[in-house]
């Protein structure tokens, strides 16, 4: 590396300052390696729109004193919502054991905390800094291209999110294809502490997490979520973004109806809109992950579309691949050798953790779903409350013939090749989860 | 409906960027009948004009999630220079 200003290079060069970035560099710098994190925006977790979960092993795995950060809830209680017209059922599910498994926290004030930790820790951060592109010689990666400047490394970890552009640039990975992508959008509405805790019926600083499906999305493959806050909530959906384009409806709009529909409108009523945003969400799973790594570089977290989208998790399988890749980074130095040949080591930590082997397992599911979405997302739920319409309402007539008349509806309004098919998608999750 | 959108976008604090970030091909709008990119952005930054025939980019708007730039391959879509762009504070 004789012409390059030896002053503008380092060992390690992590881009993105999200939980993938932030988990890397800090790896780097306790192997006692220099490394700077770079980050586009004025501060971490200022572009970072998420629903509202991070879970505890992960926090505790990178950061031992996670219990100082700005955490808004644990979540105390997990909530399943189908929503009709204007009804709706809600399973809830507790246990006092699990209730540090997972928290609600702000992006902006944990991504934030996150960096300081690093930051204490010995990693440079570079906050302002946008990564134009990734400096390639001889087929390797060696450094970075800002707006101002270069920077050079020995090994640069790519922790930029979904979009990923410098993946792209280095033939790493190819655009998503919308099928792949959902797109989120979300508002947090302030509520008093007191509110939210009558509201979802919880006490103190307990948190609930719901998850919805139903009717406001009907036709699209997508859900909605209500995360609370210490003292507001988080109302978002997540659609497909290929079904958007398809049924030509504006996410915000969408947004809206659920927020009009009774069950979510008296949980928000008397609320203050105090932000919208807006993020996409990698949905191709373990069949969509791209090659994880070239001479001199590795893909982590959303970038390499490391997400588990049948269970929400994302933070986690970021923060664990970065320490992958922060670990084989620093095994890369102790060989001095920085060529897929030894960075092939990230991927198989990957494989051999619950990140590839969970994304594994549900390789299918997600497929399989969308495929059935107007089934399983809105006629089994829309029929579920039909069910319990009809066994809570006392108005005198007969109730044989109510639930006759339910069950012969269940099967006219739907074929029965349509049943079949269900049936067998359903099947095919089961056993495709078990195998 | 946009105005409830503006509404949304009005509890956003925005370092607006000197240049446009998104840069979508004139000649394939013309052309282009879906006009996806009017539906799916969550943030309404492009509408389209039927009597002059033009695509608006209110770019300073934008909350660069990309979902533009992967419905439709006809945007030249950048991020905003560094430190630009929309901030999110409890999101
Ligand atoms: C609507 C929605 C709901 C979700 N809900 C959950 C949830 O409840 N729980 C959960 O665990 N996961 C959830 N996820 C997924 C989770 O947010 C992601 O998986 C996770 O944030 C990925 O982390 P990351 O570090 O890979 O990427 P990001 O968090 O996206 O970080 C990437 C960082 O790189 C920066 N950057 C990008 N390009 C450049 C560049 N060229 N130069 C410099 N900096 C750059 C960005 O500004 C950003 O800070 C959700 C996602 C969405 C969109
Ligand atoms: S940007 Fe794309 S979707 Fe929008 S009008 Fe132009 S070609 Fe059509
Ligand atoms: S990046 Fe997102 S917010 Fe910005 S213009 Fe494209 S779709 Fe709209």
């Amino acid at each position: 590396m004789a012409e390059e200003n030896l002053q503008n290079k380092i060992d390690v060069i992590v881009v993105g300052a999200g939980p993938a970035g932030v988990s890397a560099a800090i790896t780097v710098a306790r192997g006692g390696k220099s490394v700077v994190l770079v980050e586009r925006a004025p501060f971490a977790g200022a572009k970072n729109m998420y629903g509202g979960v991070i879970y505890t092993h992960a926090a505790q795995e990178i950061f031992p004193n996670f219990e100082e950060a700005p955490i808004e809830r644990y979540i105390a209680k997990h909530s399943y919502v189908l929503l009709s017209e204007k009804d709706s059922t809600q399973i809830s599910y507790k246990n006092p054991e699990h209730e540090k498994n997972a928290f609600v926290a702000i992006r902006a004030k944990w991504d934030k905390w996150c960096v300081e930790q690093a930051m204490k820790e010995g990693v440079y951060f570079a906050p302002n800094t946008l990564v134009r592109e990734l400096i390639v010689r001889d087929g390797k990666v060696c450094g970075i291209k800002t707006d101002i400047e270069e920077y050079y490394a020995d090994i640069v970890i790519v922790a930029d999110g979904v979009n990923s552009l410098l993946a792209k640039q280095i033939g790493l990975r190819k655009n998503i294809k919308p099928k792949n992508a959902a797109l989120g959008v979300k508002e947090v509405i302030k509520l008093s502490k007191e509110t939210i805790n009558k509201r979802f019926a919880l006490e103190d600083d307990k948190g609930c997490a719901m998850e919805i499906v139903g009717k406001p999305l009907e036709k699209l493959f997508g859900m909605g979520i209500i995360y609370t806050n210490k003292d507001s909530i988080a109302v978002g959906i997540g659609v497909s973004l290929e079904d958007l384009k398809k049924q030509k409806m504006k996410p915000y709009e969408l947004l809206d109806k659920l927020k009009e529909h009774p069950f979510v409108a008296d949980l928000i009523e008397g609320g203050e809109l105090v932000e919208y945003s807006a993020h996409l969400i990698p949905e191709g799973g373990y069949n969509a992950i791209p090659k994880l790594y070239t001479d001199g570089a590795m893909i982590t977290g959303d970038a390499a579309g490391l997400v588990n989208n049948v269970h929400f998790e994302g933070t986690n399988l970021a923060m664990i691949s970065g320490k992958f890749a922060g670990e084989t980074a620093l095994a890369a130095f102790e060989h001095n050798d920085f060529s897929s040949n030894m960075l092939c080591l990230y991927a198989k930590k990957l494989e051999n953790s619950f990140v590839l082997k969970d994304m594994k397992t549900y390789k299918d599911v997600v497929h399989l779903l969308s495929g059935r979405c107007s089934s399983f997302l809105n006629y089994y739920p829309d029929n579920i409350n039909k069910f319990f319409n009809i066994f809570t309402c006392a108005d005198g007539e007969h109730k044989k013939q109510k639930f006759q008349k339910f069950t012969k509806d269940f099967f006219v309004k739907r074929s029965l090749s349509e049943l079949f098919k269900d049936a067998i998608a359903g099947i095919k999750i089961v056993f495709g989860i078990l195998k | 409906m946009d105005k409830k959108i503006e509404d949304k976008l009005f509890t956003l604090k925005y370092k607006t960027d000197s240049k446009c970030h998104l840069h979508p091909d004139e000649a394939k709008c013309l052309q282009c009948l879906e006009k996806t990119c009017t539906i799916v952005c969550p943030a309404n930054v492009y509408s389209y004009n039927e009597t002059d025939k033009k695509l608006t980019v209110s770019y300073e708007k934008c909350l660069e999630c990309g979902a533009c730039r992967i419905a439709c391959k006809y945007i030249n879509w950048e991020y905003p220079q560094s430190g630009k762009g929309v901030i999110f504070k409890k999101s």
